[in-house]
């Protein structure tokens, strides 16, 4: 019953979505503020009715109503809580349903703190992210409904993959869908701006808010899929160049650009056009990743071929709306004229700089994931387009964006002197080179990847301290600190985090030591400076799995400093092993420890990995992520929301 | 979207063995150092996208025997790679060969680059040369605004 609900609340929802699309952008077309009015309560029902339509989804895998399709395939009813909730989301047709319900979210907080907006923006920013949802209720609805029943019902579920029944991994994709498809209301406004035919500063200070939260949100995604790959796939590898992973870091990067260029078409009124175009492609990528991952085009062409229905469909939807869009771009491109003037040295060339490395990255990142295919479909070759290439395609233009951005952040707006920035900077430069001298000392013979990573981070790091200090004017007044906007703060803290995020990254990746060996019971071995010893191995029973947990003391310079429990678990009803690494996490270094099989002789293999400076890897996530709540948080964005509110007080007719 | 990788990794992660086994490897630490970084630039071919370096698949186990073997009997590193691509194709390559049209994978980001920073330069310059422009006269409606808010300020 509850199901039929929200079944039918879904078809509503599309309906309404339906309204939501054509009336307000017809109202706004012939000022009738009638027509326009509707966007707002339209958004809201339809973000209702597709939370009505999850909530009903969430309730019959809560009560394993096995009477639908989609809990048999992925639920059980020995699973925990929490990833019965999670398994909501852990398959195609729910996660889509999250999708549509993040959608519709964005296009309700548009309408409910969009008070500040030109009626007409706002009508059509509601109408087009409308647009967006009744593309994808309707390819929920005709090609994926997750509200499908089986007859009769089996006694219980197939289970869920168990490597997804993990906490890091039950928070992944809402995150990463709040980033994703967060970016989607970016691409609303861009396209309603070209529609309105008019951007200016006003737009630029509307459009960063979003893409700040978008952008924050998609960091946290990404950060917890990459420290869950960490600790669940049992070798401690953090990023993969996987195409499913590739997916997301696009839009991020792309994203990472525009909240950039946003605030130089807010400031200076320039970049508006290259502005709008990075929203509309921010959200295009968004859409590509969805595409990509859901048609199955990244295994093989020919797995495309075998269910062609859901590819097509999510392929015309990347068609209509960022051909549609660019189209519109093109036709529009005379009301991008930009109007400030700034000089070759400035803040404002800093962000161009920082716009075309970014830019360019995610177009490598772009160009070798879709390689394959290309390469498959006009070359008839088939390859493969992995770590190392991007390894050596990428980083460099990540080098170079951390060389630049101290400097570039310190710059003043309009027109600088680089001769006024560059002296304090000085002590910075002999500081890193410092210090990365020091660990080249340290560790002579090996490989510039970790020295280079700690100069990078010490010179990001110590820029971001820098620009605060220089902040505090010629009496060194520390107070001052206290009274910067948020949004100086968040700068200087995201900066910083992107410097311990390339600092910890260059260090593992140079640093790590492994250790994989046959270890007999109650004999100790040493890997770099500890020493280790298994105790003993168990087997215990989970609620849905068996385990093989092993006992390792984990010990420097004779007295132990943690006992770490390593475990091997099979799930009988998908029929499938996991590792759960143990993982003795410390400031500077993590000690990760991983059982293996049993021996014949009565050992056990067990690896060792000693990792420098992973937990930084996330530190630094979260600190990007920070710096841009603090962004968010910052007293204009607040201002001009009151001031909007207050206005409409006064005026209630217009 | 990496638990989409994480279900399809899971589909070839059948049989109990895992990553690089204590048997296989060699007892020379060079020549192991040298397969260790080989194995890492080969593709487990029933894989999604890992190395056999990574990979638990039985047959990523045999592929690396198989490079530890080449290494052992004196091929270089190059000559081995070259033995699995003509067993394999080039499909095991983790890095593609800059060959035929790849050249154009392995030139496209210096050429975007190059062509983006020119552009990013040309309008700068155009930028810095600009008079301030005359902003657009404000529309009626927008004029009454303004008068409105004087007032009442």
């Amino acid at each position: 019953m509850i199901t039929e609900l929200g079944h039918f609340a879904l078809i509503l929802a599309f309906l309404v979505a339906c309204v939501q699309t054509v009336v307000p952008l017809v109202g706004a077309h012939r000022r009738w503020s009638g027509g326009m009015a509707i966007a707002e309560p339209a958004a809201t029902l339809h973000f209702l009715l597709v939370a009505l339509s999850f909530a009903a989804l969430t309730q019959a895998f809560v009560t394993s109503d096995f009477s639908l399709r989609l809990v048999v395939l992925n639920s059980h009813s020995a699973k925990p809580m929490l990833y019965k909730i999670s398994g909501v989301w852990g398959n195609h047709e729910g996660s889509m349903l999250l999708w549509a319900l993040i959608l519709s979210l964005f296009g309700a907080m548009a309408a409910w703190f969009g008070g500040n907006l030109p009626p007409t923006l706002r009508a059509r920013v509601l109408a087009v992210q409308g647009s967006i949802s009744v593309a994808f209720l309707s390819f929920i609805i005709l090609t994926s409904n997750p509200f499908l029943r089986v007859s009769p019902p089996p006694f219980d579920g197939r289970d869920l993959n168990p490597l997804l029944q993990d906490p890091g991994l039950a928070f992944h994709p809402p995150f990463l869908y709040l980033g994703y498809v967060g970016l989607s209301i970016c691409f609303s406004f861009a396209v309603a701006a070209l529609i309105e035919g008019r951007i200016d500063a006003a737009w630029g200070r509307w459009v960063r808010p979003w893409t700040l939260a978008a952008w924050m949100f998609l960091t946290i995604g990404i950060g917890l899929g990459s420290w869950w790959a960490y600790y669940e796939l049992g070798w401690g590898g953090f990023w993969f160049w996987d195409p499913v992973e590739n997916a997301s870091f696009m839009p991020w990067l792309l994203a990472a650009a525009l909240l950039h260029s946003a605030i130089v078409v807010e400031k200076r009124e320039a970049l508006k056009s290259w502005t709008i175009l990075l929203a509309i492609l921010a959200f295009g990528f968004s859409l590509m990743g969805t595409f990509i991952v859901r048609s199955g085009l990244l295994t093989s062409v020919h797995a495309f071929a075998n269910d062609p229905e859901r590819g097509v469909y999510i392929l015309f939807i990347l068609v209509f709306f960022t051909g549609g869009a660019l189209t519109l771009f093109a036709a529009r491109s005379s009301v991008m004229e930009a109007r400030g003037v700034f000089s070759l040295v400035s803040r404002e060339s800093a962000i161009i700089a920082n716009n075309v490395l970014l830019a360019v990255s995610c177009f490598v990142v772009f160009i070798g994931t879709m390689w394959p295919m290309f390469a498959e479909m006009f070359f008839d070759r088939t390859l493969s387009v992995g770590p190392p290439f991007f390894n050596l395609a990428f980083t460099p233009f990540m080098v170079v964006l951390g060389l630049i951005l101290p400097f570039g952040s310190m710059l003043p707006w309009k027109r600088a002197r680089a001769g006024h920035v560059l002296p304090r900077l000085v002590p910075l430069v002999v500081i890193a080179v410092l210090v990365m001298g020091l660990v080249w000392t340290f560790q002579t013979g090996r490989s510039l990847l970790g020295p280079v990573g700690v100069f990078l981070g010490a010179w990001l790091i110590g820029g971001a301290v820098t620009d605060l200090w220089s902040r505090t004017g010629r009496s060194r007044d520390l107070r001052r600190l206290l009274r910067l906007p948020r949004a100086d703060w968040g700068k200087s803290v995201a900066h910083s985090g992107l410097g311990i995020t390339m600092l910890a990254i260059a260090g593992l990746m140079a640093w790590e030591q492994e250790d994989i060996r046959v270890v007999q019971p109650g004999q100790p071995y040493a890997v770099g400076g500890w020493q280790l010893e298994l105790i003993g191995v168990s087997r215990e029973k989970g609620p849905n799995y068996l385990s093989t947990i092993g006992e390792v003391s984990l010990s420097k310079n004779g007295s132990e400093i943690a006992r770490l429990f390593p475990e091997k678990r099979i799930y009988p009803v998908a029929e499938m092993p996991t590792t759960e690494a143990a993982i003795d996490y410390r400031f500077l270094r993590d000690i990760y420890v991983v059982i293996g099989d049993a021996q014949a002789n009565g050992g056990w293999v067990v690896r060792t990995y000693i990792k420098p400076l992973a937990s930084w890897i996330w530190g630094g996530a979260l600190l990007m992520a920070l710096g841009a709540a603090l962004s968010l948080s910052d007293r204009r964005y607040r201002v001009a929301a009151g001031a909007a509110r207050m206005q409409t007080k006064r005026v209630p007719a217009e | 979207m990496i638990w989409i990788r994480a279900i399809l990794l899971s589909i070839f992660l059948v049989g109990p063995a895992q990553a690089v086994e204590p048997d296989e490897v060699l007892s020379d630490p060079f020549l192991e150092a040298r397969a260790r970084n080989l194995s890492k630039e080969l593709r487990c071919i029933v894989c999604q996208n890992e190395s056999i370096d990574e990979s638990n698949a039985s047959l990523a186990r045999d592929l690396r025997i198989l490079v530890r073997e080449r290494l052992a009997s004196g091929d270089s590193d190059q000559q081995a790679i070259d033995f699995i691509v003509a067993r394999y194709g080039e499909f095991v390559l983790l890095r593609p060969q800059v060959s035929g049209a790849n050249i154009v994978l392995w030139l496209a980001a210096p050429v975007v680059f190059l062509m983006a920073g020119a552009l990013a330069i040309a309008y700068l310059h155009g930028r810095s040369r600009a008079r301030p422009a005359q902003g657009t006269p404000l529309s009626d409606t927008e004029e009454a605004r303004i008068a409105e808010l004087i007032k009442d300020d």
